[in-house]
This record gives structure tokens, C-alpha cells and sequence, in this order.
């Protein structure tokens, strides 16, 4: 173990270079969320993740963020287990018609003020699963979405830029 | 001996292959589940289709055959009466089709949690009517309380809900109800063109996108008759293995950090990211979704990629080592996974439980091997098996298994042959069947399907391995405690969204 510890302290921070909040997020943004809310949380978000009945893939490179290359919790983005402690709703999946009530709930659980940031073409519109008699097809359609992140499943770079944009809002 | 050979049957269906697909009445349908009961046969899959049911047969030494039960008012003999892994398949066809297993020990509902407009959407679709509130199991003693856990989880995890029953600490039962990932793949299967169907079938389980495309492509080959050339062949399994490698250098790295032992896995998340770089690298997609097409694959490797791979293969062999002895020496985390959520042997067997759930429980059944695919064949490597079938024997067949796909990969690297990366797959005018197994990391992916007489994809069915591997997280939690659950459940990584479809 000394060994493996030495090393990580010998070698150079992984850590990629910030890649800066996307332009067309800040653009969505711009729209919904107001000054007030930012002088009170500052610059750190808290966000909970619910995978609404996605393929698991954007789950995969959600967890990607938290590796040593994109560290997210260096930008105060940090995810946390109770919706009652989240900022941030974080939602993945096409909305199964067996989720759809799971994500309401965990919704209202959160307190205000709260963001909604749907990630992958499926919590867009519901991708190739649209139009089936199990899907409610995008998150939009059971709760406001304040940003979309598109990709199947998107990448931790446009994740990331995604969720900079939610500090960096106008 | 083949399978067929002890099945009485009535006929044989056309242009079903590479196996035989067998019409059978009660005779051969029963004659089936005494074999299963026996345990001379393996369950691969049961699955529904209009008014008839079929059920996908493994004799592990040499065979595979698929029986067609044609059902009198809705209904076929129960499997599961005799046969436990049967259940859940059974309770899931009754859901879509409306087709009922007579004498089943268990008729509850499994994926229509009530929340459709529709009832057997694959069946009469009628229009849904109020459902009765779910029974779970009991379980009755004094000093009994439940834990009810899910959809939602604490974590970045799959949708599902567990119900314990715990006495204190210990858990005296495990209920699982899954379904929160239900998409209704099945039915935007039916009536999808070749192309969509394929884009489809790789989004069933993100994790497993190349092994399922693997899977659905040589099923569509087999039914069309055409062969991946040689090319293709070889990009497939680099494809295939650098996903098992990703899948297990995190599951390591998680299964460690359920047990609080970080480091662990701050160290194996930079392998794995340096895996779907080199994978990005290669075929521009970081799980390589799309990259395996009926037909071959879609893209050629860039040669960027080639060098990116070797790269990784060197420095997972430098560094790995040192990741598995610290494993082997740090008491405390031993400590957690040796004998911690155990899965009996006969059981693995009796479930056909693949991957590293059935390995480490001395089920030896590898879909490379048997029926094996190309290129597997030309290329040398060992399946791990262990008996212990604890935590720590599932993470040490994922740690062997990271050096087979080392191994695999510089192999594959080695020889790629040159030439095409794809052959023309065009449908047929005419009906016929495909079916096909690839080993995913968890185990082997069934893909099953049918091409009508316009081209299109009639019926597909995609089995994950996971339907075998979680009716045994309840049986090897038991005992076990409360605490010790995400680390088992981890141990597993059985796929939500592959089972739920
Ligand atoms: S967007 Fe793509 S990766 Fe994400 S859940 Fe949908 S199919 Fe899976």
C-alpha cells in the first residue's frame, strides 16, 4: 500500500483543465434561474442523481466524473443521497411509466430553490424508447427541466461543461 | 448427445439456425422440465410470442435447442412448478402476453407495477384496470422488522426495491421487485427495420452495449446466413474484451469501496478510464455503442487507437499487480469479503448462473468456449473458476479475468487479419430465425429474433444474464447483515435495465 501511496504523490495531478461552462447551456440557463438564488447557494452545488429507467450507460459516465481525471468536486459540485440535501435533480432515463412517480416524489422532496438537469437523449425525448406504452418520453414531461445535456450517453467533459454552466449562470 | 435427442416433438420449425427450433405438445413440453428438474439441462431463456411460448435449451457439454409450446386458451404447463429459475420468466410473459403458466407456484406480477395504460401489451392490449396492491413474501417471528429499500437508491444505482426482513442486524429474508427499468423493448422491436433493431438492442444495458450488439448481430447472421469477415471478426472481440476490462476494473474498485477500502478504487476508476479512452480512441465512442453491426462492425479502427491500446496494456500490467496484492494483504478488507454473501454451487448450476456470479460457484459454462463464437476460437485463454462462490472468489474471478482480456487483447492486436469490416446483411424476403449467445462481463446475453417476410424484425428477445443471477442475491444474502448488502449487491452488479428490458 506505502508503495501505491508514494506514487500517487510522486506523479502529476491527472486532473484534466476545467473545460468551462458550454455556451448553449449558459443560453438555457439564461431563461431560468435568477439572480437571488445564485447569491444564496454561492458557488457550490449539491446534486442526487435518479436514473428514471435509463440503459445504465449514462449512470456509467456520470460515475466518471468523480475519477481523478474530472474530479468534480473541485467546481463544489459534490452528489449527495438525500433529495432533501440536493440543489441539483440529476435525471437520467427515458421516464419508465414505473419511475415516473419515483421521480415526482423525489422531486417534491427537494427543497427550493432546485435545478433540474436532464442528462442523455433519452431524458431529452426519450431516444429510441420513445413512443412505447412504458415510457413517459423525456423528463420534461413529468417535471420542469431547467437544462438538457445531450449524448448518448454524454460524455464526463459535456457533463461536466453541462453542470459548470449551473455555477456560472447568468 | 443433442437435446432434441431425449424431447419428443412434433416438428421442426424452417429456417430456425444455427439450432433447431421444436414444435412440441404437453409430451415434449413436460419431458423438458423433467430434464431441467433432473439437471440435465440448462434454462436459457423463456419467452413469449402470439398465443405460444418458447423456452431456449443448454446441454452443457454440446447443445442447444429451442421448444415451441402452442397454448390452448392462454395457457402452457408451468415450468417453474418444477423448475425455480423458470418464475420470474413466467410471472414476465403473463405481464406482455396475457399467457398463463398453469400450476406456476407463484402468479403474482413481475414487471407491470400497475402504472401502464395498457394490460399484455404484447398481448390483447386492453386498456389497464386498477391492480391490487403487490403481496410481498412473509416472513413471521417476534423480533422481525422490514427495511424496505428503492426505487430510489442513495447512490448513482439502477432502479430497484428490496424488502428485507431483518431479526436486528441479520437478514432473514430478501424480496426483490424489479421492473422500475421496464422500457418496452419487446415491443419497439416488433415491425423495427434491421438497422434500428440493432441501435436498440445495444441500449438494453449501457454496460453491455458490445456484448448485446455482439449477440444481436450474429443472431440476425445466422437467420440471414451471412458471415462478419475475418476483420470484423477480430475488431468484435477487441471491442468485446476491452469492455470486459473496463466493467471489471471498476466493479473491483466499487466492490472495495462498499467495504470503505477507497483507495482501491480511486486507483482502478483511472484504469478504467484509461480503458474507454483507449476504447474512444479506437472506434471513437467511449462503451463503443453502434461500433458491432449485423454484417461486421461500422467503423475501422483508427490507427491512433492501435498504439492507445498497447499503451494501456502496458501500463494495466505495470500497475494492476500492485492493485491485486494490496488487495491480498490489507486484513480489513479481507475481512469483509471472505465468506460474505455465499452462493451455494449446486445452486449456480441449477440457475445456469453465468459470469463471475457462476464461476465463483464453480460453474465453469463460458458462452466464448461453448457454443463458442468466432474469433474465440483461434485465440488461447483460460475461463477462472472457483468454489467458494463468496465476495471474495467473485472478485477474484473478475481479477483473473482482467489478465485473460490482457492476454486476449495482445492476441487480437497480434493477428488482426486485413481486409473488409463488413458484409452486406440485407434481410430476406422470406421468414426465418436467428439465435445466438456472447459472453458479456456478467455472463452470456441471448439474443433471439425473427425476420418477417417484408425484412423487418417481427420478434426479438434479449436475455441478460441477470435473470439467473438475481433470484441467488436472495438466497446469498440470507444471514448475512444488513451492512453487508451493497458490498453482496456489488459483488453481483446485476444489470437492472438488461433484466427489465
Ligand atoms: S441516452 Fe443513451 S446511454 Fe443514456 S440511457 Fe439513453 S440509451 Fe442509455
Amino acid at each position: 500500500m506505502r508503495r501505491t501511496l508514494f506514487e500517487s504523490f510522486a506523479h502529476g495531478p491527472l486532473t484534466e483543465p476545467s473545460p468551462g461552462a458550454g455556451e448553449a447551456e449558459l443560453a438555457e440557463l439564461a431563461q431560468s434561474v435568477n439572480r437571488a438564488a445564485r447569491t444564496t447557494l454561492g458557488r457550490s452545488l449539491s446534486i442526487r442523481q435518479v436514473d428514471a429507467g435509463s440503459c445504465n450507460g449514462c449512470e456509467l459516465e456520470i460515475h466518471a466524473l468523480s475519477n481523478a481525471f474530472y474530479d468534480i468536486e473541485r467546481f463544489g459540485l459534490r452528489f449527495v443521497a438525500s433529495p432533501r440535501h440536493a440543489d441539483v435533480l440529476l435525471v437520467t432515463g427515458p421516464v419508465t411509466k414505473n419511475m415516473r412517480e419515483a421521480l415526482l416524489r423525489t422531486y417534491n422532496a427537494m427543497p427550493e430553490p432546485k435545478w433540474v438537469v436532464a442528462a442523455g437523449t433519452c431524458a431529452a425525448n426519450g431516444g429510441l424508447f420513445a413512443g412505447s406504452y412504458a415510457v413517459a418520453g423525456g423528463v420534461k414531461n413529468v417535471i420542469p427541466v431547467d437544462l438538457h445535456i445531450s449524448g448518448c450517453p454524454p460524455r464526463p467533459v459535456e457533463l461536466l461543461r453541462g453542470l459548470l454552466a449551473l455555477l456560472e449562470r447568468p | 448427445m443433442t437435446v432434441l435427442g431425449h424431447i419428443p416433438y412434433i416438428s421442426l420449425a424452417g429456417g430456425h439456425r444455427p439450432w433447431p427450433r421444436a414444435l412440441v405438445g404437453d409430451e415434449g413440453w413436460h419431458a423438458a422440465i423433467d430434464r431441467l428438474a433432473a439437471g440435465e439441462l440448462t434454462l436459457l431463456g423463456l419467452w413469449g410470442d402470439a398465443g405460444t411460448v418458447h423456452m431456449a435449451l443448454l446441454d452443457e457439454a454440446s447443445d442447444i435447442a429451442v421448444l415451441s409450446y402452442t397454448c390452448n386458451d392462454g395457457k402452457y404447463p408451468s415450468v417453474g412448478a418444477n423448475h425455480a429459475p423458470a418464475v420470474r420468466f413466467e410471472r414476465a410473459i403473463r405481464d406482455l402476453f396475457g399467457l398463463d403458466a398453469a400450476g406456476s407456484p407463484d402468479t403474482r406480477p413481475w414487471l407491470d407495477l400497475g402504472f401502464w395504460d395498457v394490460e399484455q401489451p404484447l398481448g390483447k392490449r386492453a386498456a389497464a384496470r386498477k391492480t391490487a396492491s403487490y403481496a410481498f413474501l412473509p416472513a413471521e417471528g417476534e423480533a422481525l422488522h422490514q427495511v424496505a429499500v428503492g426505487p430510489v437508491h442513495a447512490g448513482t444505482i439502477e432502479p430497484g426495491h428490496f424488502r428485507f426482513t431483518a431479526n436486528g442486524e441479520h437478514i432473514v429474508r430478501l424480496e426483490q421487485r424489479l421492473g422500475y427499468a421496464h422500457k418496452g423493448v419487446e415491443s419497439i422491436m416488433a415491425g423495427a427495420s434491421l438497422e434500428q433493431a440493432a441501435k436498440l438492442a445495444s441500449r438494453v444495458s449501457g454496460d453491455s452495449t458490445v456484448a448485446y450488439a455482439f449477440a444481436f448481430a450474429m443472431a440476425a447472421e445466422a437467420a440471414l446466413q451471412v458471415q462478419a469477415p475475418p476483420r470484423a471478426q477480430y475488431l468484435r472481440a477487441l471491442a468485446a474484451e476491452l469492455e470486459r476490462l473496463a466493467n471489471h476494473l471498476g466493479d473491483i474498485g466499487a466492490i472495495c469501496n462498499d467495504a470503505s477500502f477507497a483507495l482501491m478504487h480511486a486507483q482502478t476508476s483511472i484504469l478504467r478510464e484509461r480503458t474507454l479512452r483507449a476504447a474512444d480512441a479506437c472506434f471513437g465512442h467511449r462503451l463503443m455503442m453502434d461500433v458491432i453491426v449485423p454484417g461486421g462492425v461500422a467503423r475501422e479502427i483508427s490507427p491512433d487507437g492501435i498504439s492507445q491500446v498497447r499503451g494501456l496494456l502496458a501500463e494495466i500490467r505495470k500497475i494492476f499487480p500492485r492493485l491485486v496484492e494490496l488487495y491480498d494483504n490489507t486484513a480489513s478488507l479481507q475481512d469483509r469479503t471472505v465468506t460474505t454473501g455465499i452462493v451455494r454451487p449446486e445452486y449456480a448450476r441449477r440457475f445456469g448462473a453465468g459470469g463471475f456470479v457462476g464461476r465463483a460457484s464453480g460453474r465453469k459454462f463460458d458462452a466464448r468456449r461453448m457454443p463458442g463464437y468466432l474469433p474465440y476460437g483461434d485465440l488461447a485463454f483460460e475461463t477462472p473458476v472457483l468454489e467458494a462462490g463468496d465476495v471474495n472468489a467473485r472478485v477474484w474471478i473478475r481479477i483473473r479475468e482482467v489478465e485473460q482480456s490482457l492476454s486476449l487483447i495482445e492476441q487480437i492486436l497480434g493477428r488482426l487479419p486485413g481486409g473488409k469490416i463488413r458484409v452486406s446483411a440485407e434481410p430476406k424476403r422470406a421468414e426465418c430465425e436467428g439465435l445466438a449467445l456472447a459472453e458479456a462481463f456478467r455472463g452470456d446475453v441471448m439474443a433471439w429474433l425473427r425476420f418477417d417476410a417484408d425484412g423487418r424484425v417481427a420478434r426479438c428477445h434479449l436475455r441478460d444474464a441477470s435473470w439467473f443471477q438475481w433470484p441467488l442475491l436472495e438466497t446469498a444474502i440470507k444471514d448475512n447483515i444488513v451492512a453487508d448488502f451493497p458490498l453482496c449487491n456489488k459483488s453481483f452488479n446485476c444489470s437492472y435495465s438488461g433484466h427489465d428490458l
